[in-house]
This record gives C-alpha cells, structure tokens and sequence, in this order.
C-alpha cells in the first residue's frame, strides 16, 4: 500500500515536470502569436498611409508643373492639348457634383419611402422577400449598372428629351441613383426598425395611423442615421467610376447643363489610364492630383455622416 | 355628461386615414419601382446576350469578329485573381479580427485600427487603384500582373472581411472561451479550437462575399493598367491578364452594336458566377450558423 502511494507520487511529479516542459514551448507561441496578428492589423492601417503618401508625393511633384492656382481657379480642363494644357479642376467637380445631385433626386425619396414601407408598412413576410432583393441591387458590379446606363436609360431618355446627346450626365447620374437607393433603403430602415416599439405603441394608443407613427415618431427618432444614410450614399454616388466612364462621355465643361457630356474625377482617371500618358509626364501626375481631390472630397463626406450618427443619435 | 363627441371624431378621422392609404400607396409604389428597375435590368440582358450564351462563347479568345469573341481568358483571368485575393484577404482579414476581438486592449490605437478600417470602407475604389499603380506595379516593379492586380484587390476587400469576421468573433459567447480556459487551454489554443470553429460559418460567409466584390470590380484595375484586350493566357501570377469585367467594359465602349449584345452574354456569366457565391454564403449562413 505504501509503496503503491510513492510510486503515484513520483509519477505525478513527473508528469508536472513533463507539462513545464511542453509549456515553454506554449508560452512561447503565446508570446509569437499576437505579433502576428498586430502585424496583419497593422496592414490596414498601412494602407490608409498608403494612399495618403502616394496621393500627396505624385499630387506635390503634379504641382511643382502646375501652379496650384490654377488648379483651383483655371475654367477649363483640357490636359491633352500640343502645347501646354490647361489644367482647372472646376470643371471636373461641376461634372461630379451634377451627377451625384442627379443621383441624390432619384435615390433619396425613393429610398426613404422604402425605408418607411419596410419598416412601418410590410408584413413580416413581404420584408424578409424584398430586403434580400434589394440586397441583389446592392450586390450588382457597376459595370453592369454602366452597361445599363448606355444601352437602355440613354436611349429611352433620348426618347423623351430629343436634344439629349448620347453621352450625358442625366443617364448616368439616374443609374447611380439606383444602385445607390438599396444603401439608403437598408442603412435607414435599420435606422428607423431601431427606435424602440414602445414609443410607436404610444401613439398607436391615442389613436395615430401608420403615416402618422411614421412621420411624426419613427423619423424623428430615427432622423441621425436616415441623414447619415443619405451623405454615405452620396459619397458613393462621388467615388462611382465605371458607370460615369461608360456614359457620361469625357468632355469637362463647366455649367448647370445635364443633357450634355460631361466628365467627372473618376471618369478622367479612367481616361488617362487607358491612354498611353507616359510615365512622368504632367498628364500622368495630374491622375493623383484629381484622386486626391476625389479622396479628400470622400474622406469629409464619410466623417461627416459618421459626426452626424454620433452627435445626434438619440439614446433611448 | 359625454367628454368626446362622436360625430366630430369620425369627421377628423376619415382624412387622416384617406391621407394614410395614399401615403402607403406611394411607399409602395415606390418599393415596386426599385424591384422592376431590377426586372427590366435583368431582362434586358438576358434577352440581349442569351443569344451569344453557349459553349464556344466560354471557349473561345476575344476577336475582332463578334460572332466568334469569347471569354476565355476573361474567366480564367477571374480566377487567376480569386487565387490570390482569396489567400490574402482570408490571413490579413482573420488576423486582424482575432487581434482586434481577441488580443487588443481598449486603448486609442485599437480605436484609431477601428476607425481606420471604417473610413478605409468608404475611399472609393479607384483611389485603390491608384495605390496599386504607384506601389505594386511601379515602385515594386510587378507590372500589369495577376500578383499586383490580386494584392490591390486584397487591400481593396479587406475591411469588409475584418467587419464580417469581427462580428462572427463577437457572437461566439464567452462561456465557451472560460469552459476552455477552465479545461487549462491556453489563449491561443482557445481561439484555433474552439473560437475559430463556432465563427467559421460568418467568416466564410464574409469571405464570399468579398471576394464576389473583388471579381465584380473594374476601376482600379483600369487604372492599374490591365489589358482591355488579351489573346493569351497567364501561366504565372507575373504574367499579364485581364478579368471579366474589364472584357465587358471593352465590349461596352465600343460603338457597335453586336459588341453590346456580347458584352451582355459576358454579363450574364458574370452575374451567374455572383449568383452562385451569394447562394452558398447563404447557404453556409442557413445551414451551420449556430445561435448562441
């Protein structure tokens, strides 16, 4: 009996003794590991120093041949000229900025009134059919949305407005409102289905309808993320690239005219990309110079949204 | 002694509730317009590109002629590209979901990795591009190829596989991780065996869907200079190659309208290729996703 318990006893110890051992190799993959995985975080955070330090070396070297006055202040946008180019960023942002608009007039309504239907309307069932239809919408390449621009709205519209040319921002400007109205759909209905039920109870009970609910209680609640909904969906509708370079034509002017072509940022990078601008030359650098534009533009819209769901979302 | 008049309630009433009914035709209406936008969309394809839509079409190198082009190097091109963004996205993104939800203390450099990725969601695409050009194609000298076009798109889809994995990470509950701590495991061998598992199911589901925006995306490939047009195949991933929807963007542009009708047949393939990912992220969400 004795000898039986020290026998035990030994073997415990030897057993702990075999445990220490294979716990420094333990410990040692406990102290690799999450520097690993920092690195990989790091990666993130690399790329946003990344863009940044590109967009600003090539945007500086752009500079030192263009006067930054000029940039800001020159009328015209017309790079690929013999002699020397005039290079005014105006009207590359008249040309974005009438697009987004357009895409502003088409997605926000339609997306807030199917927010509000989803939301205060649908049966249980009809949300759980339409959301993930609209998430097909979301989810289609912008390729696709461009091809859809030029082949099917332009002509239809050419229909309709006889003076219309084939390259326009009218077309283009309504198909970014589509693919953008999915995201204020469902960022917005998220919004309003999370304003708590107590809230709508209480004005169903004093006799309120739906629209009323909807209108004076849901929306009001709800109003942060809605307005942050539509400023992100606009940021996207500014970044949109293919379906502007497929049909809103590669002409920059400077005016309130949308049946005319146009060129936004993103359609003139697309341009010159494709061109043969050699490397070095001041049309090449002008690409980054515009991208930065495009960037800093973007980066204030998202901040801003971001600001506006912070500062006044209402706790309840 | 009666507080509410009766009559005077009903005669409020009716225009409030006629104003309610139209109202809730409009927000439908409304939701109908943006399911038949989708319909008209997708009919137009069809009907313009079935036509072209068979076996020689999948087979065969773009040409000049429509009647013969084809997609073949456009779809090999496509998963040339998914070969590498998969790999990459799936380590950096993963990664950096474990550190964030497993390792990071609260301090103002994880918020700062945080907001970093959030913002990095919303640069828009061909600003990616012009990264890649500058950093992958010229400074690292890969050229046009499979590897720069793959590590752009990486960078490009990592914040939506981060927020997806971080979510899965965050659902797995704790009592798992302190049963596993309670058995002696250590940290690391609670995340590979028993986090990892429970969070599989989102992390695929997020990878899918990031890598169907990767082989969905045009503009910074454009920009990074991909071929428009490309009679070849890549053997390696430093060879030149281009994707489907740089294919399609080519046949787009060009004024004929036979062109048109074979950039819908490449469409349709696009589009069925999406299809399918999507159904099996679906299918991964339905079927292995556990509630906790």
């Amino acid at each position: 009996m004795n000898l039986h318990q020290e026998e035990k006893a030994i073997s415990v110890q030897e057993l702990i003794q075999q445990k220490k051992s294979k716990s420094q190799n333990k410990i040692k993959s406990e102290k690799i590991v999450p520097v690993i995985l920092l690195l990989t975080a790091i990666v993130s955070v690399l790329t946003t120093i990344g863009i940044v330090v590109t967009l600003f070396v090539e945007t500086t070297t752009f500079f030192s041949h263009v006067s930054i006055k000029e940039f800001f202040t020159a009328q015209k946008w017309y790079p690929f000229s013999e002699t020397q180019g005039s290079y005014g960023i105006l009207p590359l942002i008249s040309g974005t900025l009438k697009v987004a608009l357009i895409a502003a007039v088409v997605a926000v309504p339609i997306g807030l009134a199917v927010a509000i239907f989803l939301s205060e309307y649908a049966s249980d069932r009809t949300r759980r059919v339409i959301k993930p239809i609209l998430e097909v919408l979301a989810g289609i390449p912008t390729i696709v949305y461009g091809f859809f621009a030029l082949t099917f709205v332009t002509p239809v519209l050419r229909e309709m407005i006889p003076s219309l040319q084939i390259f326009n921002a009218l077309s283009p400007g309504i198909v970014i409102g589509i693919m953008i109205t999915p995201m204020i759909a469902s960022l917005s209905e998220d919004a309003m289905s999370s304003v708590p039920k107590v809230m709508k109870e209480g004005a169903y009970a004093l006799g309120a309808t739906k629209l009323e609910v909807a209108i004076k209680i849901v929306i009001p609640a709800a109003v942060s993320g809605i307005v942050a909904s539509i400023v992100l969906a606009i940021s996207r509708a500014i970044g949109e690239t293919m379906i502007v370079a497929v049909a809103g034509g590669s002409t920059p002017n400077l005016s309130f005219d949308v049946t005319s072509s146009i060129q936004t940022m993103t359609a003139y990078i697309v341009q010159v990309s494709q061109g043969d601008a050699g490397y070095g030359t001041t049309i090449y650098y002008s690409i980054y110079a515009v991208g930065f534009t495009l960037f800093i533009f973007t980066l204030f819209m998202n901040m801003l949204a971001q600001f506006i769901s912070k500062r006044f979302r209402e706790e309840y | 002694m009666k507080l509410i008049n009766h009559d005077q309630v009903l005669k409020k009433m009716s225009p409030r509730k006629w104003k309610n009914s139209v109202f809730k035709g409009l927000f439908m209406f409304a939701t109908a317009l943006a399911l038949v936008v989708l319909a008209i969309l997708l009919y137009r394809i069809i009907t313009q590109g079935i036509g072209y839509l068979d076996w020689q079409f999948l087979q065969s190198l773009p040409s000049r002629n429509p009647e013969q082009a084809g997609i073949k190097t456009a779809l090999i091109g496509t998963i040339w590209l998914m070969g590498v963004v998969a790999p990459v996205t799936l380590i950096l993104g993963v990664g950096t979901a474990i550190y964030l939800e497993e390792y990071a203390s609260k301090n103002k450099f994880t918020s700062l990795i945080q907001i970093n990725i959030s913002n990095l969601a919303g640069v828009p695409s061909i600003v990616f591009g012009l990264l890649g050009l500058t950093v992958f194609v010229r400074a690292l000298t890969l050229g046009t190829s499979v590897l720069a076009a793959g590590l752009t798109m990486s960078l490009l889809v990592l914040p939506i596989i981060i927020v997806a994995s971080q979510e899965a990470i965050r659902s797995v509950p704790m009592e798992l991780r302190e049963a596993s701590f309670g058995m002696g495991a250590n940290k690391w061998q609670t995340i590979v065996r028993v986090v990892m598992p429970a969070a599989l199911p989102g992390i695929l589901t997020g990878t899918i869907l990031a890598l169907s925006r990767a082989i969905g995306e045009t503009a910074p490939l454009v920009v990074l200079g991909l071929p428009l047009f490309l009679a070849f195949l890549p053997q390696s991933v430093f060879d030149m190659f281009t994707v489907l929807p740089m294919q399609i963007y080519n046949w787009t542009s060009r004024p004929q309208e036979e062109f048109h009708a074979v950039a819908a047949g490449g469409i349709i393939v696009l589009l069925i290729m999406l299809i399918v990912m999507n159904s099996i992220a679906v299918l991964i969400r339905n079927k292995f996703q556990k509630r906790f």
